[in-house]
């Protein structure tokens, strides 16, 4: 499987990872999971748009996971957050269906860009991809200390001039661009799964958040690197194997917290001071 | 009215199937969607769609009944759903995408299946995308039936289930089973969406659930008018879609009947933003405040509306009599 | 200043002064604008008439001289961040890039998490924590970046007594000690009494400031809710009591004589 051929394969697998990594780290501290699979969705427009007109599906890609990120941003600041995520969702996904129509021979590309096709990148494109993928990373890192803030205390954060509004649009483009980097190469479902799984597995395992991140960019390599030679072994589809990995890593990590829970409950109980009730917060 | 109603409109078969069809699948998923929407469950609402389109694609491949496959395979995503995720907010949310990203990869794996046994060219985008139009006569029936199953659900639900999506704690305090009436709504939720997401599509199933309900709450605060609302609005833009799709000579041939669905979709989202505007807010008056009207809420908390009721330790809601 | 907000007037005419290491007491029902003018103070709503003034000059937004703790957060035991985490954003946190580590920097952390009496915790998870103590980190927070005015919305409402005294005792330290001026709201009186210096009661949109024995009396309470009210002193505790010409709004309700009481 180390062949010439899987090179590229592994590469792009190698640069995806940290990205996923470091952009799901947030991705679950905001619980963002619907605009996380929204955003690349309605992204696929874009796609079906430069197959049919002819340019760059990189542009395409990139400008309407922008516009669904500002939409979001936007629209969810008045009405209810989710339910305009899925709206935009389905509006990229209908406007992509518009333009699939009027092609007919559109199948095998339409399943490559939602299950991903990694065995099928040339090396041509992987430098724009390395490019795209430091510029995410750096956003990110850039981003680190007023979105971390926003995130876990937005009140607060808001009284030290730290805009809610505008954390939450700057994130989500970081994410539309990540989306728009990774779903010609490795698929929408693919670079979901790895920004969900591996983070929500690092979480678990650490109380520190720049560790976090470190263990969460760990975590994803492994994922994508078992699930490449998963699927070169059984010659099934490599979205599956991330799916269900992805999977994993998240059981993997709420055993850990109940674990660890447990432990601290103990800990606590003999020092005399009770945590507050998880289970007590219910939706 | 001829330039409206283009020639054939009322007598084409696949039109009134169309119109049946989706109008029931838009009524259910109104009065579905309103509580999912209530209950900030949109993202579980959508991930059902494509959970039981993975199941759609097994069933493909099995050789047993898409309708089997479909609302199967959203129950078993319910469940799952529900059983990792239910204590926190956020919590959920993650969970929703793992059981999405789990799914969506068996999705994968059976489409592949699908293509490599050669069973079905573009199964891709026939499971995704649906249609409409396309739908057989015969399937009315078994449409009709799951829906009365799903709405009965809902109805037999109503009353803990309104308290359980408003007030959580009160309806605790009350003895309603909080948990079970959770998991009855997304068993309920499960059946909308495998019936709406077969019958129409997958995009489509998500639009009608998700767009009619949020703009019925955006219009108004009372849950009786906006399940109204919601099935008025649902059922309007489906068949104005289909109406607009016909007149448009587009749905000729089977391929493109595609746009048809996103027409519908796109007359949602239209809805939506339009529901936003200042001069609609001001049309009906809403107010920034509940969603239940005071009497409904005294009702369900089986008290008179007195001033005695005003010394709770509760706390004071705008709406107590309490004047200090 | 005033307020108004979706067509209601909120605050009309509030107008008081707080001096550095004064201890201020915001009291009010809920619903009475306390969390409001706490917003205008730090910039997160405009008056609609009115100013707010910080030590003289025009409040500009991104100033570190407020510090703010709010009523509610929201902390998941699944966010991976310590408390002392949290403390060190309050040095930094609105500041773009990652936050080098540095002794100088730990030692400010350390030093503000000892003010508080948070050691015990310091490297527990922020969602772990009962409410007493994350309130104890959200102060620290505040702290680190030396404010001269420290707001808390309702930080007692969701303690028990015995850690609303401790807060309160912690609070006071640090107001005297740092010649910090705090202003914290409350819809209950008693528990400040001891510490508190002046008090700035608001009640139908209006507001009346002073000391304790200035403002808490019959006649100006009374004239701040328009209707009949009795203060009464109970061995050291007040009392706000609504007098029997109080129109009950419930047309129904049988013996309409009965006085509400509100202990404060």
């Amino acid at each position: 499987m180390f062949s010439s051929f899987m090179t590229n394969a592994w590469i792009v697998a190698t640069i995806v990872a940290p990205v996923a990594g470091v952009v799901g780290f947030f991705v679950v501290l905001r619980g963002a999971a619907f605009p996380a699979h929204a955003i690349p969705n309605s992204a696929f427009a874009g796609a079906a748009a430069a197959n049919v007109f002819g340019f760059s599906a990189l542009l395409g890609l990139g400008a309407f996971a922008a516009a669904a990120a500002f939409g979001i941003a936007t629209l969810g600041r008045r009405g209810r957050n989710d339910a305009v995520t899925a709206l935009i969702l389905v509006l990229g996904l209908a406007i992509g269906a518009v333009f699939l129509s009027s092609s007919s021979e559109y199948e095998p590309q339409l399943y490559s860009l939602l299950f991903g096709e990694v065995l099928g990148v040339s090396t041509t494109e992987l430098w724009p991809v390395a490019g795209l993928a430091l510029g995410c990373i750096v956003a990110t890192l850039f981003l680190y200390r007023p979105l971390l803030l926003a995130s876990t205390v937005p009140d607060v954060a808001e009284a030290r001039g730290v805009s809610r509004y505008g954390m939450e649009l700057a994130f989500l483009l970081v994410l539309a661009a990540a989306t728009a980097m990774t779903v010609p190469v490795v698929g929408a479902l693919l670079i979901f799964s790895l920004m969900i799984g591996p983070p929500a597995a690092a979480r678990a395992l650490t109380d520190r958040p720049p560790l976090a991140i470190v263990l969460s960019v760990c975590i994803a390599l492994v994922t994508v690197w078992v699930a490449i030679a998963s699927s070169y072994q059984t010659n099934w589809p490599i979205g599956f194997f991330v799916g269900a990995f992805g999977a994993f890593d998240y059981g993997v990590g709420r055993v850990w917290a109940a674990g660890r829970r447990s432990r601290t409950v103990r800990k606590r109980g003999r020092e005399g001071d009770a945590p507050i009730d998880p289970s007590m917060v219910m939706a | 009215m001829h330039w409206v109603f283009e020639p054939g409109f009322f007598s084409s078969e696949p039109v009134h199937v169309a119109l049946v069809i989706g109008g029931i699948a838009a009524v259910v998923s109104a009065v579905v969607g309103v509580f999912t929407v209530l209950r900030g469950q949109s993202f579980a609402g959508h991930a059902l769609t494509d959970v039981s389109t993975a199941g759609g694609s097994g069933a493909l491949l099995v050789g047993i009944s898409p309708l089997l496959g479909f609302v199967g395979f959203g129950l078993l995503g319910a469940g799952a759903m529900d059983a990792i995720g239910v204590q926190r907010v956020r919590g959920r949310d993650l969970a929703t995408g793992i059981v999405l990203g789990a799914a969506t990869g068996l999705a994968a794996l059976f489409l592949f299946l699908d293509t490599t046994s050669g069973a079905t060219t573009g199964a891709t985008q026939q499971i995704l995308f649906g249609s409409i139009f396309t739908l057989d006569p015969s399937e009315i029936p078994i449409v009709v039936v799951f829906s009365i199953v799903a709405v009965g659900m809902i109805a037999a639900l109503y009353r803990p289930l309104l308290l359980a999506s408003t007030d959580t704690d009160l309806a605790a305090a009350r003895g309603v089973p909080v948990r079970l009436v959770a998991l009855g709504f997304m068993a309920a939720l499960a059946v909308a969406v495998g019936l709406s997401a077969l019958a129409i599509g997958a995009i489509l199933s998500t639009a009608l659930l998700i767009g009619p309900a949020a703009t019925a709450l955006r219009l108004t605060n009372r849950i009786g008018a906006a399940l109204v609302a919601a099935v008025v609005i649902g059922v309007g833009v489906t068949w104005l879609g289909v109406l607009l799709s016909y007149d448009s000579y587009y749905w000729v041939s089977d391929q493109n009947a595609v746009p048809v669905s996103s027409l519908i979709v796109g007359l949602v989202f239209v809805a939506y933003l339009l529901s936003g505007l200042p001069a609609i807010r001001r049309l009906t008056g809403r107010r920034t405040v509940m969603v239940v009207t005071e009497a409904e809420e005294a009702r369900l908390r089986g008290q008179r509306v007195s001033s005695r009721a005003a010394v709770r330790s509760d706390g004071d809601s705008p709406r107590s009599r309490r004047v200090l | 200043m005033s307020v108004s907000l979706g067509g209601r007037q909120i605050l009309d005419n509030v107008s008081f002064t707080v001096g550095a290491g004064e201890f201020t007491g915001l009291i009010g029902s809920n619903g009475a604008g306390k969390t409001t003018l706490l917003r205008v103070i730090l910039g997160l709503q405009h008056p609609g008439a009115g100013r707010v003034l910080l030590s003289g000059r025009a409040r500009r937004r991104r100033t570190a001289s407020v510090g703010y703790v709010p009523q509610k957060v929201l902390l998941d035991p699944d966010t991976p961040m310590r408390a002392r985490d949290l403390v060190g954003l309050g040095l930094d946190g609105q500041r773009f890039g990652m936050p080098l580590p540095s002794a100088t920097r730990r030692a400010k952390v350390d030093e503000m998490l000892k003010a508080v009496d948070a050691e015990r915790f310091a490297d527990a998870r922020i969602g772990n924590l009962s409410g007493g103590e994350q309130q104890r980190v959200l102060i620290a927070h505040a702290l680190i970046a030396r404010p001269r005015l420290l707001l808390l919305d309702e930080p007692l409402a969701n303690l028990d007594l015995r850690s609303g005294q401790e807060i309160i005792a912690l609070l006071h330290g640090i107001a005297v000690e740092h010649r910090i001026a705090i202003l914290l709201s409350a819809h209950e009186m008693n528990a400040l009494l001891p510490v508190m210096n002046r008090v700035v009661y608001l009640a139908g949109g209006r507001a009346a400031a002073g000391t304790t024995d200035e403002v808490v009396r019959s006649d100006v309470l009374t004239g701040l809710y328009g209707h009949h009210v009795d203060v009464l002193r109970v061995h050291g505790r007040v009392i706000v009591v609504a007098g029997p010409q109080f129109e009950s709004d419930d047309a129904s309700e049988p013996d309409g004589h009965d006085p509400i009481i509100h202990v404060s």
